[in-house]
């Protein structure tokens, strides 16, 4: 282990991604990063900085502009024993690529009876809130949750990514890894000496008694500030932070609601057919008895992502989720 | 102003010199303002046509700057700047009829302002306040699209209904070196080919698709690979705006006159930064930079116009002058421009009434009011 991986620091999101892909690139030669612009760069958000630089141009690749291709390519380098970790710049690029993921990606093992697996990570930088133009802020998640044969899993924190990242490329399935570029300049102590929590399971990360705020990726900080502002009007709030949409690891989120009575989820993403929705179901099927109020889902409306001057408007915030913990507590 | 697509055979005082260049890069104008003879490809313009082309790029580079400026200002979120490419996008623009129809990028200020879309209506998606605002139709200029690729096939498409229709004209479509990678491109030009579609598809090689050089994306020059597909192809000098003026009419007469597809790749060269976000000097080397700069596209029309005699110092002082005026206008059109009411987001999403968009439309607009006031 290199000192970048035995000693405790101070880690940006983006960082700690990276540090993660150093530490994989380390450990398992047949691991290789494939992505536009990913080399002397670093990537347009520099999570991939200085790899190329230790690693070389052989395991560190910039590939042309072509995301069918990249993913396309990595099929074939997973049929023949790597284990590719593919970068799609911004969500709105891994369109070209869907077909790829969901009609080849998703399915290989199956048809193969399992006699192939797909050890591919995709990572894709997701949502909003920086500014920027259209088809840089979507939230895909729900597209790729709905496709059985990929595992869908989003980072929250630093820490979180130094570790998900890391267990994503030792993962044997597809994974679709969702960063949340908003929080990738927030910061953490990351001790890389600590045992991570297992990849596929859900997260209590703020205990209360009143409500629960289910969310994953970049409203789970949004979450634990409203939670901190319920706190000072006298509501506790439990957090849980998904942090994998497919499989959905939904015990403690009922052994929550059994607690709280009330379930709010958050995301970025449209409430119309979003995770949301999958969530108040399974919920209202398991804890039916224990609800005092609906489910009730905070996300966005149904319409495109809108130019960036009314993002803030568009995308739930404290006070959207403050005013759903208000309406829970009227019923 | 549209030049004359046969040229008006007005006198030109320069002299031309015979074969100077390399047939397979169209050039008729030299990095030193010379004129010189191509086997294929010939200009003939009036003083003021040539007048015209430098102007237009002089004032396109000032529009560019001030995106720049403004980005810098925090009047805008992101600006794609095109500094270098002037030649190719007014050469190429200058080309278009009234009843040509082009495909841009996100990067065709030039070819938006040849086509006299109003420069400010480029700043709308850059500021944040809209995702595309103008009416493509208006001026047979559609919207910026940012997806790399994906306007080569709706380009094709438009030529293929234009084609059954029987209009006049034909369609430009504008891409990127690193876009010929795209599958999208790759169709565009299948569909076209079999099609005989009247669509040229105009490639800017400016070397760089943000940090990757060409050689991450082919290795065989691309004017080339149109062989493949069953059409011509062409690479024209990109920062002789005279060459790019020729072939691009030649393009569009060829596919006007029922031969099909051709590409035109305009070698060319991004001066600046990709985006304002990017930061050139982690991947690109400065000696690079400074060899493109000694072919700058005005300086060499500038070299051109004074050597031919074509232009005074009056008039290059009057393009300035002019140059800074249109700047002054973009900016003080570009802060005035207001941000969208949150409610518009549910505007022109559907065309007939969607009930999911109408309740939404009222629970939204319902909280957003109640906030009204409160700060
Ligand atoms: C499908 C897709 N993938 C990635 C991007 C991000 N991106 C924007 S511009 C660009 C480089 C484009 O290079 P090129 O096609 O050569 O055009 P240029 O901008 O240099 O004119 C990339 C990778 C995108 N916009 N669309």
């Amino acid at each position: 282990m290199s000192e970048s991986t035995t000693k405790t620091q101070q880690i940006s999101l983006s960082k700690g991604i990276n540090l993660g892909l150093r530490r994989a690139l380390e450990d398992d030669p047949k691991v290789l990063l494939m992505g536009e612009d990913i080399g002397k760069l670093g990537g347009v958000f520099r999570v991939t900085d200085g790899l190329q630089k230790d690693f070389g141009e052989a395991r560190v690749v910039d590939t042309p502009l072509a995301e069918s291709g990249i993913v396309g390519t990595a099929v074939g380098l997973a049929l023949a024993g790597y284990r590719p970790v593919v970068e799609i710049q911004f969500d709105g690029f891994v369109y070209p690529a869907f077909d790829q993921i969901v009609t080849q990606v998703a399915k290989m093992r199956a048809r193969a009876l399992g006699k192939v697996s797909m050890p591919i990570v995709i990572r894709i930088p997701f949502g909003g809130g920086i500014g920027a133009v259209e088809h840089h802020s979507e939230s895909p998640e729900a597209y790729f949750a709905m496709t059985a044969g990929l595992r869908v899993v989003a980072a929250s924190n630093p820490v979180e990514a130094y570790w998900m990242i890391q267990q994503a490329i030792a993962s044997d399935d597809p994974v679709i890894f969702f960063e949340p570029k908003r929080r990738y300049w927030d910061k953490a102590e990351l001790d890389p000496t600590a045992t991570p929590y297992p990849l596929y399971a859900s997260r209590v990360v703020r205990p209360g008694t009143d409500a629960t705020l289910v969310a994953y990726g970049p409203m789970v900080k949004t979450c634990l500030e409203a939670a901190a502002a319920a706190a000072d009007e006298g509501r506790s709030l439990e957090v849980i932070d998904l942090r994998t949409l497919s499989p959905l690891d939904l015990e403690p989120v009922y052994a929550s609601v059994r607690k709280t009575g009330r379930l709010i989820t958050v995301h970025e993403a449209s409430v119309f057919l979003g995770m949301g929705a999958e969530i108040a179901a399974k919920v209202t099927e398991k804890c039916f008895y224990s609800l005092e109020a609906p489910v009730l889902r905070v996300g966005a409306p149904h319409t495109p992502y809108p130019p960036s001057r009314v993002e803030e408007e568009f995308l739930p915030d404290l006070d959207r989720v403050l005013d759903a913990v208000d309406r829970a507590f009227a019923f | 102003m549209v030049t004359s697509r046969k040229g008006a055979g007005g006198k030109t005082a320069a002299k031309k010199k015979a074969g100077a260049t390399n047939p397979d890069l169209v050039q008729l104008l030299t990095p030193e303002g010379d004129l010189v003879e191509h086997p294929e490809y010939s200009i003939d313009l009036t003083p003021e046509e040539y007048r015209g082309l430098y102007r237009d790029m002089v004032l396109v580079r000032r529009i560019d700057a001030e995106g720049t400026a403004l980005q810098r200002q925090g009047e805008l979120g992101l600006w794609a700047p095109l500094l270098g490419q002037e030649a190719a996008q007014v050469g190429s623009g200058r080309a278009q009829t009234a009843e040509d129809y082009a495909f841009p990028t996100y990067r065709e200020h030039g070819v938006a302002w040849c086509r006299d879309v109003d420069p400010v209506n480029l700043l709308g998606m850059f500021r944040g306040v809209n995702n595309g605002g103008w009416d493509p139709n208006e001026k047979n200029f559609h919207l910026y699209t940012i997806v790399i690729g994906s306007q080569t096939l709706h380009a094709t498409g438009y030529a293929m209904g234009m084609q059954r229709d029987g209009r006049e004209g034909a369609v430009i479509a504008y891409f990127g070196d690193g876009a010929s990678s795209q599958g999208d491109v790759n169709e565009a030009f299948v569909f076209a080919s079999v099609n005989n579609a009247p669509v040229v598809f105009f490639c800017q090689n400016n070397q760089w698709a943000i940090s990757e050089p060409n050689e991450r994306q082919f290795r065989v020059p691309l004017y080339q690979r149109a062989a493949g597909f069953g059409f011509p192809g062409v690479r024209v000098d990109g920062n002789d705006v005279l060459a790019c003026l020729a072939v691009t009419r030649a393009a569009l007469e060829h596919a006007r006159s029922g031969n099909g597809p051709m590409l035109v790749e305009a070698f060319t060269y991004r001066m600046g930064a990709h985006t304002t976000t990017d930061d050139p000097t982690r991947y690109r080397s400065a000696d690079e930079l400074e060899e493109w700069k000694a072919k700058d596209p005005i300086m060499r029309m500038r070299a051109f116009l004074e050597n031919s005699k074509n232009a005074d110092e009056a008039f290059f002082k009057e393009v300035d002058d002019e140059a800074d005026a249109v700047a002054a206008d973009i900016r003080a059109r570009c802060v005035a421009m207001t941000d969208p009411q949150p409610i518009s987001i549910f505007d022109h999403v559907y065309a007939e009434p969607h009930p999911l968009m109408d309740e939404e439309r009222a629970e939204y607009g319902a909280y957003w009011e109640s906030f009204e006031g409160a700060h």
